[in-house]
């Protein structure tokens, strides 16, 4: 049985299950009885509803009932920040996927019968579908208290005063789609009542314990009558933060008189109802002195939060924080826009705001370099964040901050130095380009929001080590990481070590799975409890053992060993001196935050600032067909900077996931939309990369060592889907001479280089 | 209408509706939840199943078509120490992660390797087109479809003297 040590590649603990085809997911739960829930999606994007016919609906045979915004007890308003997002919508829709009824049925068959024939009578409203549109006087209002979402400024040194003054100047208009998680688990779940008054509700969720209190507030229950279970995700990536399936599920437990209830939205569903990474609009104008180095900046950033807030806030935050990119810049005024349409809602997605933001911004960097003749990379190391500088926010970097050291192994990559020999052997119709680019993610909830993680570790009576997951696994095998951690302290091999997923009734409220923040903030809360775990054996032991001090007493995988007598005590023989209460160890953490607030961003209503951030150098090499349009990418290098390695191969899973992510973000993944109809709701026109788009990802990490974290670590979920899309966007720039300002470069743009570009380029050839 | 077909090496009897998903059959009334439903339209390949051992989609099947086949589920393989190569490969080269396209990724693996025991990277590459994964970027489950080829060459091997290195 292998040991579980940091540092090792061992096999992630999910695995095998997951490969058996053994683990329950939440689309996996069939409970007896069950009734099939289902909403009425609106289909309109923006109108009033004067009236929701139901009794056709109703008269279906096998349909249990037919749900509207009467039948919602409690305020019938869901949202992470704004509780601005109706559970059932009754008096408008703000977008098409809306829903203004909820059914439930016996069978699936009878449930898409009644929904269809749910009766809407509607009045129409005009609708507004860009973010600066939106803002106009005389703009449609989503809501009644206007389309502003949030204004806000982050202002450094002497912000854009001094743009003026640069020898060099360089500026842009920089457009990004809504993308979509496309998780293949769709949103689902099940729920039902139990006991007085109690609600279960299994979903596939990142939050379960804030869903507790969405779904109080929402229908007007006792938070704590209300147990939220969360199996292993089929991913999530942002996706299922916040309330999907969890209040409709719970009210149609409600109403289901004591049935359980099972929702599974298809595709298309989660295409017309999920949340969505932000389009944005981004203007751009970047200063340098003559040598390269940077002096100012001033951007204007639109993000398009569709019908409701969800996180849209913080994520033009994010973006806003990460707008100058990880590089040195004494002025700076980023100002930002976060706007209602009536478009798909926007939401949290990996990147959370800076992988838009990380397109202009790099993009800058190379018109920049090629202005001044300089080299993209020798451009980006002048520039590079140090630890102690202040960032474009103003923070001063007080923890790990390797950029540099990214870059410098970046630059010995023969990816890099043989690039323009890689270059010369393009074959006939291909042009290839190298780019790169240079990104970084902050880690964690920020300013103004504890972000902390109770971990809970128990003996068993089987001599075994139990630790109770208080933050969802979505994929990214932070349930696997936490098994190691506990695994080294505890000096056991995988035989000895079970992790239980999260459950409001066992785990104890340790926060979301996202912000980059999951492995970090519990696995610390984790360390510490194993670390009482272990003293509390190793005490206990010297007794049973009759040892007269604790030293010399070591944990082995199953036994304590006296190592100076030899003498050793099976954990489970340990384990039934133990009182139940006394088998558990329970301990605490909470992530530092900035020492210092800066004088701006005031705006924020949480979150502001982070202090800590991964760093990521990538390289693309991008070969572009001139006849076709098609841009392959046929080799890619990561450098990634996540402070101290936990499994070498489970960070190079996070690294590549998240590039080829990023890899459909640059090249095929848009949500087209036609005033707020989403035309490709499904993946044969919604093009995800298959195994044909995405090359071998080479990955290297730069461990820096990140004091704070449990064996030094940082959080590197996010930082990697910044970086494809500047990089492809530099490759081809450098392939073809043709600027690329929007996104995705997909060859349904019928990009021919002779013809001088094609839309979402600005058809101009560098001046290099 | 009443069905008679062999599932993982069973002969299985039901009572289903002709029209109906094999999916749904295999997930709802057989309870073989390894089978995953991703996109119902035959795009994602997580409903992968080996149909006399080939690689079918089972959102796109009807049950009236399954009389009389062989049908091969996740649950049909190996357990534990007895698992598939494919199976131990996609765990130790850390092909899992999320792992809800992992039945039907590795399903399409020995469907790939059937047709073509030694496939190059870009073959694997070729022969998994079909099936999404959202989470790993593929070059692990690359990776490990290259193992298990390498493991079931050596298992072969043994018995019959190849020309080929």
């Amino acid at each position: 049985m292998k040991m579980m040590e940091v540092g090792w590649s061992v096999p992630r603990c999910d695995a095998r299950a997951k490969v058996a085809g053994e683990e329950k997911y939440a689309a996996d739960y069939y409970p007896d009885n069950l009734l099939w829930a289902g909403a009425r999606r609106g289909g309109i994007p923006h109108a009033r509803i004067a009236s929701i016919d139901v009794s056709e609906a109703r008269a279906v045979p096998g349909v249990f009932a037919v749900l509207t915004r009467e039948d919602v007890p409690g305020t019938n308003r869901q949202g992470i920040v704004h509780k601005d997002q109706p559970v059932l919508a009754g008096e408008k829709v703000r977008h098409r996927g809306d829903p203004v009824a909820l059914v439930l049925a016996e069978s699936r068959e009878a449930l898409a019968r009644a929904l269809s024939l749910v009766r809407v009578e509607w009045e129409p409203l005009p609708g507004v579908f860009d973010p600066e549109e939106a803002l106009k006087p005389d703009a449609p209002l989503v809501h009644e208290k206007g389309n502003l979402l949030l204004k806000a400024c982050i202002r450094k040194g002497r912000g854009e005063e001094t743009l003026d003054e640069c020898p060099v100047v360089v500026e842009g208009v920089f457009e990004v789609p809504f993308q979509e998680h496309a998780f293949l688990e769709a949103q689902s779940g099940v729920a039902w009542r139990e006991g007085e008054g109690g609600i279960v509700v299994v979903a596939s969720t990142q939050a379960p314990f804030r869903d507790r209190f969405e779904i109080a507030h929402a229908l007007g229950l006792p938070a704590g009558s209300i147990r939220v279970v969360a199996p292993y995700l089929g991913g999530a990536f942002g996706g299922k933060d916040g309330s999907t399936v969890q209040c409709l599920l719970a009210l149609a437990a409600l109403r289901a008189e004591g049935r359980p209830v099972k929702m599974c939205w298809d595709r298309e569903e989660s295409f017309l109802a999920g949340y969505k990474r932000h389009a944005a609009r981004m203007h751009y104008r970047l200063g340098a002195a003559s040598d390269g180095t940077l002096q100012a900046l001033h951007c204007r950033l639109f993000y398009d939060t569709g019908a409701y807030a969800h996180l849209g806030g913080e994520v033009l935050e994010l973006g806003m924080e990460h707008a100058g990119g990880p590089y040195r810049i004494p002025h700076a005024l980023v100002e930002g826009w976060c706007a209602y349409t009536n478009n798909p809602v926007g939401g949290a997605m990996r990147g959370f705001g800076v992988c838009q933001a990380s397109f202009a911004m790099e993009g800058m960097m190379d018109r920049l370099a090629a202005k001044l003749g300089q080299d993209p990379l020798e451009l980006r190391r002048r520039n590079a964040l140090r630890r102690g500088d202040r960032n474009c926010a103003g923070v001063t970097l007080v923890h790990s901050t390797g950029m540099g050291p990214c870059l410098e192994a970046l630059s010995r990559h023969p990816l890099w130095t043989e690039r323009e020999k890689w270059k010369s052997e393009a074959g006939a119709f291909k042009k290839r380009g190298v780019g790169i680019a240079a990104v970084l993610n902050a880690m964690g909830y920020g300013r103004g929001l504890p972000d902390a993680a109770i971990a809970k570790v128990e003996l068993t009576r089987e001599g075994k080590f139990r630790i109770y997951n208080g933050v969802a696994d979505m994929g990214q095998g932070n349930a696997a990481a936490f098994v190691q951690m506990a695994g080294e302290i505890l000096r056991q091999d995988a035989s000895r070590l079970e992790i239980v997923q999260p459950d409001t009734e066992q785990s104890l409220p340790s926060g979301s799975s996202s912000a980059g923040r999951t492995t970090y903030t519990y696995g610390n809360a984790l360390v510490k409890a194993c670390e009482n775990m272990k003293r509390k054996l190793l005490h206990r032991a010297s007794l049973v053992l009759m040892a007269d001090e604790e030293r010399g007493l070591v944990l082995v995988p199953g036994k304590v060993r006296h190592l100076p007598s030899g003498r050793e005590i099976p954990l489970e023989v340990l384990a039934s001196f133990f009182p139940d209460s006394d088998r558990v160890c329970i301990d605490q953490f909470v992530m530092p935050v900035s020492q210092e607030v800066p004088e701006t961003g005031k705006e924020f209503f949480l979150g502001f600032p982070h202090v800590f951030f991964s760093y990521a150098a990538h390289l693309a090499c991008v070969e572009a067909d001139v006849l076709t349009g098609k841009i392959d990418v046929k080799g890619y290098l990561a450098v990634t900077d996540g402070g101290r390695v936990i499994n070498p191969r489970c960070f190079e899973q996070q690294v590549q996931g998240a590039v080829a992510q990023g890899i459909g973000y640059a090249l095929s993944e848009q949500v087209l939309l036609r005033r707020g109809e989403i035309l490709n709701p499904d993946f044969t026109n919604y093009f995800l990369p298959t195994a044909l788009d995405v090359p071998d990802i080479e990955s290297v990490a730069v461990e820096t060592v990140e004091s704070t974290g449990p064996f030094g670590m940082k959080g590197i979920g996010e930082v990697g889907v910044n970086a494809p899309l500047p990089a492809i966007a530099a490759g081809v720039e450098d392939a073809t001479g043709v600027r690329v300002t929007k996104s995705p470069l997909s060859p349904m743009s019928r990009w021919i280089v002779e013809d001088g570009g094609f839309p979402g380029s600005e058809g101009v050839p560098p001046s290099r | 209408m009443k069905l008679s077909f062999f599932l993982n090496g069973e002969e299985t009897t039901v009572e289903a509706p002709p029209d109906r998903r094999v999916v749904d059959l295999l997930r709802e009334d057989l309870g073989l939840t390894g089978v995953k439903e991703g996109c119902g339209a035959g795009e994602c390949g997580a409903c992968t199943v080996l149909v006399e051992g080939e690689g079918r989609l089972s959102c796109l099947m009807l049950a009236a078509q399954l009389e009389g086949l062989r049908l091969t589920t996740i649950e049909g393989l190996g357990r534990g120490e007895a698992n598939h190569p494919v199976q131990e490969a996609f765990i130790e080269y850390g092909a899992v992660q999320c792992g809800f396209c992992t039945p039907g990724m590795v399903l399409s693996s020995m469907d790939l390797l059937r047709r073509n025991p030694r496939p190059s990277r870009s073959e694997i590459r070729e022969g998994l087109s079909g099936n999404l994964c959202r989470c790993t970027g593929y070059v692990k489950i690359v990776d490990a479809v290259e193992a298990a080829s390498r493991e079931m060459e050596g298992e072969t091997s043994k018995g019959i003297e190849r020309e080929e290195s």
